[in-house]
């Protein structure tokens, strides 16, 4: 199953390097972007494809591995990275540099605000939900956080100063992974594994929370730190995630509820699976937003959101006999 | 040789004491029926001795040792908590829902090995659950289902199990089944207790029995000191019926006593 979804991941990764307005030869651009004269076209796959592609994996690695992470902590098919509101707190950080103006003067302003509102947001839900918050205070405090953070984005919309403002705060808003750079990869990276490795190593607790909290514990587990390690993690790389591509939807909440079938339902060996899922529909996603004939390119978060909301709906009509 | 001990447990749960000084014990090598009244305290006594909650004051030993004082994952492998109505949140196959009782003994890096495999696939032939092992849980009936749970408990191969209505959902047979089961578990050097409602099968499978009412210690000692007519119908509220036979004894409830004379 893993070895499946590797594969399906290389095959999207190199396939998205090759798409693209320019068309160019693949292997033949390859190498000679490894030697002293890349030429255009190396230029426009290691500085423009390149760290798309890489992002893509980054981001809808991320989504995947936080919803199939918070599903199996809030033991709730319906959470996501956007519900614990780590989405738009991200969103809301990136906005207020974008209104200030900060954004055009600092290109690193928006994926730094975005993850400084990604922390607030874990800051206040921990607090929030207290030391022993059971699943349903922790899924209430995320709801209370995420609407406090819309209502927020929504003030900063409505009081800008310029309808440019608006425009470039909407669109940032609705994800996209076009004309990212390296240093982009190189601000998310570091958090984002971060995050990877708190979540990835929840395995075992998280297999040990679907027979319940009191059973959980008599299995060795503490909680309290099962919980923050999980919300931690996927701030951090949702957070970093987000500072970079803006509001991604859906993948988060439609990816780990495709590949439950097929890892026996079990959350811990859904993590990784639901980790290279995000990532394959990430990339496969990306390329649709440049592939699509129009001459406006689609923002990534509206492609996702497009194809995840009624694949979404058509799952829950199938599976709603077996859906606990 | 006493092990499981519980000295001046005390308990308030939203202002009201649910335990109220209580002293237990449970010594190696015997079954302890925990009865009682609904809401008498017996889930919390239970999750006491488990460790899941701590007493406001009081305190649990387990061979002499403080119980809150022993590491989280030794405690884990010494004692199994099985639940009443206990959820289960994903419809997980059974033979990995039963294996999940072996992770306290996992190395932090290493999966489950042969031998856990072996205990796993133990505790399910035990429970007579083997043939349901492809099954999917949310598949089974009750009864099965409460098999299952049960041979998850006895997976992690604990000093001391600690069943909270472990035959409510069974039929007469697997009834059966599961009480010679804690019996056999018990004789092997270890621990169990167990809160049952049934009083014909606590009075026939318990070495000894714990009666509890509204957070007290009501009465304690062997099965025929325990559940005499007097104390049934002053604890329950309720008539019963006692004989003996070649047998054995038992006792059955029968009829309710006239609420007015019953004070709860």
């Amino acid at each position: 199953m893993l070895v499946a979804l590797s594969v399906v991941v290389l095959v999207l990764f190199i396939a998205s390097l090759a798409t693209g307005h320019v068309s160019l030869p693949l292997i033949r651009t390859l190498v000679a972007s490894f030697g002293d004269d890349p030429g255009m076209l190396g230029l426009i796959l290691i500085e423009i494809r390149l760290p798309r592609a890489l992002l893509a994996i980054i981001v809808g690695g991320s989504l995947g591995l936080a919803g199939a992470a918070l599903q199996g902590l809030l033991r709730n098919p319906l959470a996501d990275p956007g519900v614990i509101g780590v989405s738009s707190s991200a969103g809301l950080g990136a906005v207020l540099v974008i209104y200030f103006g900060i954004a055009a003067e600092w290109s690193l302003a928006v994926p730094i605000a975005a993850m400084t509102g990604a922390a607030i947001a874990v800051a206040l839900l921990l607090g929030l939900a207290g030391r022993d918050a059971g699943p349903l205070t922790l899924i209430l405090a995320g709801v209370a956080v995420n609407a406090f953070a819309g209502a927020l984005i929504s003030l900063a919309l409505n009081l800008a100063p310029s309808p440019y403002a608006v425009i470039e705060a909407v669109f940032w808003l609705l994800g996209s992974l076009a004309d990212r750079s390296f240093t982009h990869v190189w601000i998310s990276l570091p958090l984002t594994l971060v995050g990877w490795i708190l979540l990835a190593t929840a395995a075992r607790p998280l297999n040990a929370l679907s027979l319940g909290d009191d059973v959980a514990r008599s299995l060795g587990f503490n909680l309290s730190r099962v919980r923050g390690q999980v919300v931690l993690g996927a701030a951090c790389c949702v957070g970093a995630g987000v500072a970079v591509s803006g509001a991604i939807g859906f993948v988060g909440l439609v990816v780990p509820h495709l590949l439950r079938p097929f890892v026996g339902h079990e959350p811990g060996r859904l993590l990784i699976a639901s980790g290279l899922g995000g990532a394959a529909l990430l990339l496969a996603a990306d390329m649709a937003a440049r592939l699509l004939p129009i001459t406006h390119e689609l923002r990534l978060g509206v492609v996702t959101a497009l194809i995840g909301a009624p694949f979404f709906l058509h799952l829950i009509v199938r599976t709603r006999r077996t859906l606990i | 040789m006493s092990a499981l001990a519980a000295k001046g447990v005390t308990v308030s749960l939203g202002g009201r004491e649910v335990l109220d000084n209580v002293d237990f014990e449970a010594k190696r090598g015997e079954v302890v029926g925990l009865i009682g009244p609904n809401g008498a305290g017996k889930t919390t006594l239970l999750r006491v001795l488990t460790g899941l909650m701590i007493p406001d004051r009081g305190a649990v030993t387990l061979d002499e040792i403080e119980l809150m004082s022993i590491p989280r994952v030794s405690r884990a492998k010494l004692i199994a908590y099985l639940p009443a109505d206990a959820p289960v949140y994903w419809p997980l196959r059974v033979d990995r829902l039963v294996a999940l009782g072996r992770i306290p003994h996992a190395g932090p890096w290493s999966g489950l090995n042969e031998a856990d495999a072996e205990m796993t696939e133990s505790a399910m032939a035990r429970t007579d659950v083997l043939d349901l092992s492809s099954r999917v849980i949310s598949s089974l009936s009750n009864g099965e289902r409460a098999r299952v749970l049960i041979a998850r408990a006895l997976a992690v191969e604990p000093e001391v199990l600690l069943a909270d209505e472990p035959v409510s959902s069974l039929d007469p047979y697997h009834q059966l089944q599961v009480m010679e089961l804690l019996q056999d578990v018990a004789t092997d050097n270890r621990i169990v207790v167990a809160v049952l409602h049934d009083l014909t099968l606590a009075a026939r499978f318990c070495d000894r029995i714990v009666l509890i009412h509204d957070g007290c210690i009501a009465h304690h000692g062997l099965p025929e000191a325990v559940l005499t007519s007097d104390i049934v119908r002053s604890v329950y509220g309720v008539e019963t019926i006692t004989a003996s036979t070649s047998a054995g004894d038992f006792v059955v409830p029968w009829r309710r006593i006239d609420s007015g004379t019953h004070s709860p």
